[in-house]
């Protein structure tokens, strides 16, 4: 018989939890009764709440990316190429990454530490037998959040980003910003920018999804509201990483 | 003979080789203070999940208010659930809520055709009945234990409930406090004609508070009486409780 070492059976086992968690979202997210007022709260507390964090972080990002990549191209005598260049690598890739990652460590962990300590201390139990289904006012309305506004966090920090580029490259030179935009938006195509949107949901649905199962599932006492916020962050930076992985090698089964 | 509102017959729970429940009964009448006692890690919790529906019970029937507890479908189960309150020994209050909001959750959601009025005069008479007004802008992390189990106590009353269950309900309390609850658990049996169900070995509460007490040991109902009678008994299995 095929020996499997424990850690792998025990990961196997999480992923097929994980696995049911997400069909029960599914089945329950969207029958009534909706938690609309919860939802639009989740809304604001992991979208708003997020912007100054992601907006600074994409600013930088973008300079830093166009004062790292400057040297190599004005070797190759290339540097004109600086925004389209920027523009595609941020749009495609490190936008929704980078944003996707940040929103995990910041929104994955409170969201596991949030329903972690709910467990620890009755509340998911005393929503129960208040005739509320906690499934449906913590997770859904949770993971639904994270789902829609992940996408709106990285549009907005794509949009930031390129203003950072828009000064890197204006440390170096003078280019004026209708300039600088043309030849960012000349160099993108809708290839370019609908799977990078479209795979931000999967992003946002893995962060919310994974963030709350391991604070539903949270056991050990306070020790464990630790753990949880802890392996969110890992676990749905793992599953960030491996749905890019898929994205990308179907957006370009779609390249020209 | 009297009406029956909790009646549990052969009722078994095991975890794993842990035989919690074993073949334990127990029956709840109208208007009725049951305290069930027992050592810590006795299986006293679990029966009251049991009966909630928050732990599923191995075998045996719970029928609540006339309903087969195990048969009942999610939202039959919510439905009797507003009839049945759960005071949790951690009081399960909503951090992230102030006292208002954790007063307002479950009448949100069974009461849809009060108005704010209607809600704010609600909550402001269940607060009442724990003396505690004037925290209802409060968040639960501003006040003390005591204050917390009384707002705990207050959200399950604010349902109107014909059942309450307490799940030690003055543990990691003083004295006092401890006695004030207990004086209260009888105020509201009093005053709304509710049947209890306490887990308890807090003995100064039971006293203040037992019209019956129900004896679990081994996971078996072990014997019943009342305080007097079971504090009298030589049984070396009871005696410890009343030393």
């Amino acid at each position: 018989m095929l020996y499997v070492p424990d850690n792998v059976k025990s990961f196997l086992t999480e992923l097929g939890e994980i696995a049911r968690f997400s069909t029960r979202f599914f089945r329950e997210g969207f029958l009534p009764r909706f938690e609309w007022e919860e939802f639009f709260r989740q809304c604001y507390v992991v979208g708003y709440r997020s912007l100054p964090l992601v907006g600074l972080t994409a600013f930088i990002i973008g300079l830093v990316l166009t004062m790292q990549l400057r040297p190599t191209m004005v070797y190759y005598g290339v540097e004109v190429q600086i925004p389209a260049m920027v523009g595609i690598a941020i749009v495609r890739e490190v936008g929704p990454i980078l944003t996707a990652l940040i929103f995990a460590g910041k929104i994955g962990s409170s969201i596991g530490a949030e329903l972690g300590s709910m467990k620890v201390t009755e509340q998911i139990d005393a929503m129960e037998v208040s005739g509320t289904n906690p499934f449906k006012y913590l997770v859904v309305t949770r993971t639904l959040a994270t789902m829609l506004m992940l996408p709106v966090l990285v549009i907005l920090s794509d949009t930031i980003s390129l203003f950072g580029a828009y000064l890197g490259v204006n440390l170096y030179e003078t280019l004026t910003y209708p300039l600088f935009f043309k030849k960012v938006f000349d160099n993108l195509t809708y290839i370019d920018i609908i799977p990078a949107f479209i795979k931000t949901f999967f992003f946002g649905f893995a962060v919310g999804i994974i963030g709350c199962y391991k604070g539903y599932y949270c056991e050990k006492g306070t020790e464990g509201v630790g753990i949880s916020a802890n392996s969110s962050v890992v676990a749905s930076s793992v599953a960030i990483f491996i749905l890019d992985l898929i994205a990308v090698q179907i957006s370009d089964m779609f390249q020209p | 003979m009297k009406d029956e509102v909790i009646k549990i017959e052969g009722l078994c729970k095991s975890f794993g080789a842990n035989k919690v429940l074993d073949h334990f009964n127990l029956t709840l009448h109208r208007g009725e203070n049951l305290v069930v006692l027992g050592k810590s890690g006795s299986g006293k919790s679990v029966l009251i999940k049991c009966i909630i529906g928050l732990i599923e019970p191995d075998h045996g029937k719970i029928r609540v208010l006339g309903k087969d507890v195990q048969a009942l479908n999610h939202l039959q189960l919510d439905y009797l659930r507003v009839k049945v309150a759960f005071l949790f020994q951690s009081n399960a209050l909503y951090d992230s809520m102030t006292v208002r909001e954790n007063l307002e959750f479950p009448l949100r959601r069974h009461s849809f055709q009060l108005n704010d009025s209607e809600v704010d005069q609600m909550v402001m008479e269940a607060l009442a009945n724990v003396g505690l007004e004037h925290t209802v802008d409060m968040m639960p992390a501003d006040l003390s234990g005591g204050m917390r189990k009384r707002i705990a106590l207050a959200r399950t009353l604010i349902l109107k409930p014909e059942i309450i269950l307490y799940d030690e309900p003055t543990t990691g309390l003083d004295p006092i406090t401890g006695l004030e609850i207990s004086n209260l658990i009888n105020q509201i049996r009093d005053k709304y004609q509710t049947s209890s169900l306490i887990i308890s070995h807090d003995m100064h509460c039971v006293k203040t508070v037992a019209h019956r007490i129900v004896m679990l040991i081994d996971g078996k109902c072990y014997t019943e009486g009342t305080f007097e009678e079971l504090s009298a008994s030589d049984d070396p299995k009871i005696k410890p409780f009343f030393y």
